[in-house]
């Protein structure tokens, strides 16, 4: 039946198409499509936990409420199956819906509407293949005025420009392929960039990093100090590819966007990345921040609280173990500027990414149950300030504020 | 009534260092593996939270990690005439439940048994005559010799990334191991450990008096590591909890730290926990197992179809579910007959404390690890003349200080106040500078000591438990109170003022712990009359069956069992890939 259901969508697919010069049907181009949603790591938003691929329905939290991810699998009712490829393709590059209703920027679309129509026709091309589910999905219940979708109009005048990559004739092609990748498709910015209170991209501080779902998402500029200057092109591919490497292991949503993500994606695109964030712009933030001194109250109590429930992994040199611990003195999410996802481990705790080739998956135990407030901005205060790292003091306010919230 | 499962190509019981290393060697086979576990998950991260793991009260009093009698019991008596009664409260050794075994509250030594071990009995007859050997000692060659194992310590010793010091590569003696170990390939993946004072004073002691003393080979890693399934470790913060205890640091080698995060990731692999194993099950033949019966946490029965079935549970539930299942004949000791519960033996644990000069001595005990220390190898095995002695075996002499906890670890000199302020200024005076120096020394089987079915007392399900029936032997004994004079004279040596000797006597009692060394039950051999596995470690009764686990030693070494365990499972896996999955069917024909 399923089989039966999906062969209408792929005939009207073809009965519909625009010119194109890659055929929907070739391997060629449904492999090429896999792999670039695999790329945009599609799965991670259009599926929900112990749902059907693609079929939508988890919850996205945004500053303006929950959104409900779209079923993107061939089904005709409740799917995109009976779409034309013109209705997809404005989707990817004009954050538009079916109807012409305007999408929220939860779907990436300021980041994907950089990716050629034949990418994006070619991820089209594949999502035709898989089985269709039924499975309807409300995607806005938005509570007014976020709920009119109307006003996304004016937020894209505001906020949103569209069009395609455009490549810098003055760098290399794996630059461009890492640039067309990193700003498009793997929409590294969605995460990594600042937003403004409207939710949108502040573009002069691309990649400087940015708090969501109480997560830090790091500067992964190429700031040698906040950002991931320090990291060799090498390390930056060993970290996206198994979610570990000499200086970090990846958790919370990062840990998620490598299993599902960049650990499946070439040799040849994750050095493209790599280098192109070596190379993406000036590092705006270099220079130390302000240093809170040793004598400070808050240091000499962080540094106690330190030897007693933490130098057994990360070291009294904060220099951690490879692979399993990560590096505390020198890391750029130690010293950023906002200490969320510094006292949320402190707190909660988190698992490490596994794969494949980095199968541990090595976690940090929370402690929130046996540090108060102030103790655990203390330490954080103390890891931010030690081994030659400057980063602005935690307050136990911020501490009580994400306990409560991660509540 | 059990439901019935859809099959599977191998189940394995017990999930603990054997089973994990033969579910992930056949996983990688292609195999469609399921493991059934009695007890609950846990791993690192969400159970040994650095800051509860060392919490004395919890796993060192509770014995959380440990077996709970209320789950499983055994019963116990010295000898055949006596009617056996059930532990109440594990004492003498402390069987592991959950994933991970009791590898996850071992100490970490990890030794290799030394070439005469394997083939015991013809090498005491060679050396002594078989007149040496007492008539009751029922002890035998194990089938296997030291240069079929020794590429299966190997692996086993960097799987686990064992910290340690080469004692001879390739019949090279090399200076600061052991010189009595047999040859070695390579070195240790990892250097030895750090030592504190109390090693240091000892191998110091040890050196001036002739002896080779040398660094213990240890699980806890004396640097971070990645193991050749790509699993990294960290380095051992010498927290002195070990044994007893999970490790905060992934430090501790262990199914958990060692395997599991890369098992667990295959697809053809399923773990089941909280399930036990009831029975394995026969066809009509009773010469093929068509799979195993468990129990689930709700109580409900379920049949889960094999072609092949490992037994990798703790030694004593090996044995008993082969009992259980009717595999095999049973041990008679009135005829010697049947080779089930056979050669029952344990381990001669032996101890000298010495008590320094408060003033002078402080050996600050609290670091350490349960494999932190140094060990000579000279009053070992048969590493001296046993000629003139009227005994035979020996142990390996060691001073390891595991740690000293803040409830359970409470020295005072012999003759001191037992309460009051006179027992508190003596505990002060002796916390700091007591050392203690033990000798872990071989238990050689005899023919009154065995394990049966209880004809009495049952489990919470009906099933009969486990008898042990079990004294130390005349020889042990002997063999006991001559290696402990023989520490005695290096602990005075160091400087001790005075001694307590602590040799291991009769009776065996349950209660006090003396180590979780149990072994024995289903020997491996070449005879099917004195042995339930042939060297592949397949059942000659049901070809299908396979059981590891330091119940195929035919007696034990004066070593702790548990590297020739993890070598054993790397064994049998080797056997079932290269040899048993190409011709299904006996792989010793006698």
């Amino acid at each position: 039946m399923r089989a039966a259901a999906a062969i209408p969508a792929i005939v009207l697919l073809l009965a519909t198409t625009g010119p194109s010069k890659a055929d929907s049907l070739s391997f060629e181009t449904i492999e090429k499509g896999r792999y670039l949603a695999v790329v945009g790591d599609c799965v991670a938003c259009h599926t929900q936990p112990g749902g059907q691929p693609f079929a939508g329905g988890l919850p996205l939290p945004t500053p303006f409420g929950t959104i409900y991810a779209p079923n993107i699998t061939p089904d005709r009712e409740t799917g995109i199956g009976d779409w034309t490829d013109d209705e997809f393709v404005a989707t990817m590059h004009e954050g538009l819906g079916r109807d012409g209703a305007h999408l929220y920027p939860a779907m990436p679309y300021p980041a994907y509407t950089k990716a050629t129509r034949d990418d994006a026709l070619a991820i089209r091309a594949y999502l035709a293949t898989i089985a269709p589910v039924k499975h309807a999905v409300v995607a806005n219940q938005l509570p007014f005025p976020f709920g009119m979708r109307l006003n996304m109009r004016v937020w894209n005048l505001l906020n949103f420009t569209p069009g395609r990559f455009q490549p810098d004739p003055g760098k290399s092609a794996q630059w461009n392929r890492g640039a067309y990748l990193a700003q498009g498709l793997a929409h590294c910015g969605s995460c990594h960039t600042p937003k403004t209170f409207l939710g949108a991209d502040k573009d002069d501080r691309y990649l400087q990093g940015a708090v969501l779902q109480d997560w830090l998402a790091p500067d992964i500029t190429p700031d040698s100090r906040k950002g991931i200057g320090a990291w060799s092109e090498d390390e930056i591919v060993q970290y996206l590819r198994t979610g570990a490497n000499a200086w970090s292991v990846a958790s919370g949503p990062m840990a998620e966007e490598i299993t599902n993500s960049s650990s499946h994606m070439t040799g040849d695109d994750l050095h493209a990345i790599a280098a192109y964030l070596k190379d993406s712009g000036a590092p705006t933030s270099e220079g130390s921040s302000e240093r809170v001194a040793e004598s400070d109250p808050q240091f000499t109590a962080g540094q106690a609280i330190y030897k007693d429930s933490c130098a057994a992994c990360h070291l009294d040199s904060g220099a951690g173990a490879a692979q399993l611990f990560p590096r505390l003195a020198g890391s750029a999410i130690v010293q950023s500027d906002d200490p969320t996802t510094l006292i949320r481990m402190v707190l909660q705790g988190s698992r490490g990414a596994g794969t494949g080739d980095a199968p541990t998956s090595p976690a940090m135990p929370g402690l929130g149950w046996r540090l108060a407030d102030d103790e655990v901005a203390s330490v954080v205060t103390y890891i931010r300030n030690a081994w030659g790292n400057a980063a602005p003091a935690a307050t136990a306010r911020e501490v009580s504020d994400l306990r409560d919230r991660l509540r | 009534m059990a439901r019935r499962l859809p099959p599977k190509d191998v189940v394995v019981v017990g999930l603990g260092w054997s089973g994990s290393i033969i579910a992930n060697e056949l996983c990688e086979e292609g195999l469609d593996v399921v493991a059934l576990e009695r007890g609950p998950w846990r791993d690192t991260a969400s159970h040994f939270n650095i800051g509860y793991a060392p919490d004395e009260l919890r796993y060192n009093s509770r014995q959380e990690l440990m077996l709970h009698p209320a789950q499983l019991t055994v019963t116990a008596r010295n000898d055949p005439s006596q009617t056996a009664l059930p532990m109440r409260q594990f004492g003498s050794f402390h069987p592991g439940n959950g994933v991970g075994g009791a590898g996850v509250h071992w100490a970490g030594i990890t030794w290799r048994f030394s070439p005469i071990d394997f083939r015991l009995r013809s090498h005491y007859t060679e050396r002594y005559g078989a007149a040496a050997i007492p008539e009751s000692m029922t002890i035998q060659d194990w089938g296997t010799s030291y240069e079929e194992m020794e590429p299966f310590y190997d692996r086993f010793e960097y799987l686990a990334g064992i910290s340690g010091k080469a004692g001879n590569l390739d019949g090279q003696i090399q200076a600061g191991g052991n010189p009595f170990e047999g040859a070695r390939r390579r070195d240790y993946p990892n250097p030895p450990m750090m030592q504190t004072f109390g090693p240091t004073l000892f191998a110091e002691t040890a050196e001036k008096m002739g002896y080779k003393p040398f660094p213990i080979p240890s699980a806890l890693l004396s640097r971070s590591y990645v193991n050749p399934l790509g699993i990294a470790m960290g380095q051992c913060t010498y927290c002195g909890f070990c044994t007893n205890y999970g490790c905060a640091n992934y430090s501790k080698a262990s199914a958990q730290t060692a395997v599991l995060p890369v098992l667990m990731r295959k697809e053809n692999f399923e773990l089941r926990t909280l399930c036990e194993v009831l029975r394995v099950n026969l066809d009509s033949t009773g010469r093929r197992a068509t799979g195993v019966t468990y129990v689930d946490s709700s109580g409900e029965e379920w049949e889960q179809p094999a072609e092949l079935v490992v037994l990798c549970a703790f030694m004593l539930d090996n044995v008993r579910l082969m009992l259980l299942s009717g595999i095999g004949k049973p041990y008679d000791h009135r005829t010697g007959e049947g080779a089930i519960g056979r050669n029952f033996c344990y381990q001669m644990a032996n101890q000298v404390i010495g008590y320094f000069d408060p003033k002078a001595y402080n050996f600050n005990n609290f670091i350490g690890g349960g494999a932190t220390g140094t060990a000579i190898d000279e009053f070992n095995n048969d590493n001296f003349d046993h000629g003139p002695l009227g005994f035979l075996g020996g142990g390996s002499t060691r001073c390891a200080p595991i740690g000293a906890e803040p409830i359970s670890k409470r020295p005072t000199r012999p003759g001191s106040p037992t309460w009051g302020s006179g027992w508190k200024k003596a505990m002060a005076e002796t916390y700091l500078s007591n050392l203690s120096v033990g000798c872990e020394a071989s238990s050689y089987a005899d023919r009154n000591n065995f394990l049966d079915l209880d004809p009495t007392y049952t489990d919470r399900l009906g099933r009969p438990l486990m008898r042990i029936t079990f004294d130390f032997p005349e020889n042990d004994v002997r063999m006991s109170a001559y290696v402990t004079k023989k520490v005695a004279e290096i602990v005075r040596a160091m400087g001790a003022q005075q001694i307590l000797e602590n040799p291991r006597t009769r009776p065996w009692s349950v209660v006090p712990y003396q180590s979780t060394h149990v072994v024995g039950g289903t020997a491996m051999g070449l005879d099917p009359k004195t042995s339930a596995v042939n060297p592949y470690l397949q059942s000659w009764d049901v070809p299908n069956l396979f059981t590891v686990g330091a119940n195929v030693f035919p007696q034990n070494s004066g070593f702790n069992p548990t590297g020739t365990v993890g070598a054993l499972s790397f064994k049998a896996a080797d056997a079932i890939r290269t040899r048993y999955l190409k011709s299904p069917g006996p792989l010793v024909q006698v």
